[in-house]
């Protein structure tokens, strides 16, 4: 595997363009796809998703703690208030990060037969920032709710123990 | 090495009286001000310490990641190993029944070391001699996956350290270490977990350290590992050099830790920050 | 094969909204952490997980590396009927994984 210099993660095109470069032997996750763009913001990604429509705030509640004991593992909860019939429902949620190294986090698939539209999951969070789910409904509608996190580091940095 | 049995006798109780004052203090300090008889125990577990969300990480089976250490470590229960070729169930049979209670009386003297020697080690030790299998590196899959298992057994249980007379210099030694300022911060275990717990190192809650909830899944390690790598952990915190796995002088510390929670609840597999 | 626990109620009346929640053993390695040499460990993660209930899919997920260590999913779905609900993991470096559970639903 070639040597690749991850000075800064969000440094853009240029970086695209030296990975791009060192080919296709760098692996899997460099498969050129609008979720994994370093230099895309939150915004951008989430259009992506919706197709450009606008993901209206409501319906969705987006469960995190405030102040999270540790980046590492950090419990989220996702519930769309929706009756989940074959009629109406929700057909899909994702979640959004602000500073990550990317933007995506979790997507979820569901139909009528869910019964109830919550999912949970445990995520990663580089810092404090914004996170925001987004759910689509069987009407095509979109909806969205958003949550500022407080992320703080371990006290004690210790060495490979 | 011989030891003046009333000398030692003497240091042992004192210490433990010091360690019994120094915990309960500040809680008649507080009782009498108001007033009442002092009755309460004032040392809290990590548990609670740690946030809403992580608290219910650890106490629900569904959701603590460290049952899947304790699932491996069933399975490993009864594999047959090494030239014998026996497995630990083929001499401790079922362990929801052999093994109850038993992480609860861990550290314990071990006759041939002639010193104390935590769970992990008498799994080693056990795996070498009796089993007559390949070491267990410590830290390794094995080793956690089984020390898990037989610490879920004793869950719910209070932690007891046996009450051995041949304990009691290395219970001293211990505190003395848990005093000891180390490492290029200068600083002693004391000084943050028993004179500052509650309060903050940086944005994190400073926790008493007591050992009731090991081996743990930690966040920050994002698996399971045991006490021992956490006393290293923190040593190499301060930036002193770690005591290696399996010394004495970490048996010493684990052994004091545990006579200073004895009584309180075991946890199973704890989940912390 | 990786350890999982796999909570699903054994029974469940014909109709009822139930909770399944799983857990793995993964490293989830992200793709962007160093490792002690300074050189970029390779990503190794579980990318998709889906669960059927007698060979219907009745939930997806889509995985990325920002999921946490030892992935935690947890959703619901209607006891239809008795049978069998089949779970499947797969990712990175040809990882793929399979558990299924028995349901029984009662009128």
């Amino acid at each position: 595997m070639p040597d690749i210099e991850f000075s800064d993660s969000r440094l853009g095109n240029p970086l695209r363009r030296r990975l791009l470069k060192a080919g296709a032997a760098i692996g899997a996750w460099i498969i050129v796809s609008p979720a994994l763009s370093a230099s895309e913001d939150l915004t951008t990604a989430i259009s992506h998703y919706t197709g450009g429509a606008a993901a209206l705030p409501g319906r969705v509640k987006l469960d995190v703690a405030a102040l999270v004991d540790n980046g590492n593992t950090v419990p989220i909860t996702i519930t769309v208030d929706s009756p989940m019939t074959a009629s109406e429902h929700v057909t899909k949620i994702a979640m959004f990060n602000e500073k990550n190294p990317q933007r995506d986090v979790i997507r979820f698939s569901l139909g009528p037969r869910a019964g109830k539209a919550e999912v949970s999951s445990r995520i990663r969070l580089a810092t404090s920032q914004k996170l925001v789910a987004i759910a689509q409904t069987s009407d095509g509608r979109f909806w969205s709710d958003s949550i500022d996190v407080i992320v703080t580091l371990a006290a004690c940095i210790e060495g490979d123990v | 090495m011989k030891y003046s049995a009333s000398g030692r006798k003497g240091i042992g109780r004192i210490a433990l009286m010091a360690v019994a004052a120094g915990m309960l203090l500040p809680v008649i300090a507080a009782s009498a001000d108001q007033g009442q008889a002092p009755a309460k125990d004032s040392r809290r577990s990590g548990f609670e310490f740690m946030g809403a969300s992580t608290q219910a990480m650890q106490v629900n089976e569904a959701l603590n990641p460290g049952m899947l250490w304790v699932k491996d470590g069933e399975a490993l229960w009864g594999k047959a190993v090494g030239k014998s070729q026996l497995s630990c169930a083929a001499c401790h049979g079922d362990a929801a029944v052999s093994m109850r209670g038993v992480a609860a009386r861990y550290p314990s003297f071990d006759e041939g070391l002639k010193r104390p020697i935590g769970l992990s080690q008498r799994i080693k030790l056990c795996r070498v001699n009796k089993q007559q299998a390949e070491p267990l590196r410590a830290e390794s899959q094995e080793l956690l996956s089984l020390e898990a298992y037989i610490a879920y057994q004793s869950r719910g249980m209070p932690l007891a350290p046996p009450a051995d007379a041949r304990l009691k210099p290395f219970i001293a030694s211990g505190l003395q270490r848990f005093q000891q300022r180390m490492g290029q911060l200068d600083l002693s275990c004391a000084q943050c977990h028993a004179e500052r717990a509650g309060q903050r190192l940086g944005s994190s809650l400073i926790p008493q350290a007591h050992p009731t909830g090991y081996p743990v899944y930690r966040l920050e390690w994002q698996g399971v590992g045991s006490l021992q790598r956490r006393l290293r952990g923190c040593m190499s915190g301060v930036r002193a050099e770690p005591f290696a796995y399996d010394a004495q002088e970490l048996a010493e510390l684990e052994l004091y830790l545990a006579v200073r929670a004895a009584g309180m609840k075991m946890e199973g597999v704890g989940v912390r920050p | 094969m990786a350890s999982t626990v796999i909570n699903v109620p054994a029974n469940a009346r014909r109709g009822e909204v139930i909770e399944i929640r799983t857990l793995i053993r993964h490293t989830m390695e992200t793709g962007f952490r160093p490792g002690a040499d300074g050189r970029i460990q390779p990503r190794d993660i579980i990318q998709r997980f889906s669960c059927r209930y007698n060979g219907e899919q009745v939930f997806g997920a889509e995985l990325f590396s920002a999921v946490a260590a030892n992935p935690y999913i947890a959703f619901h779905t209607v006891a239809t009927e008795s049978g069998t609900l089949s779970f499947h993991w797969e990712g990175d470096n040809g990882f793929s994984q399979t558990e299924t559970a028995k349901i029984t639903v009662i009128d």
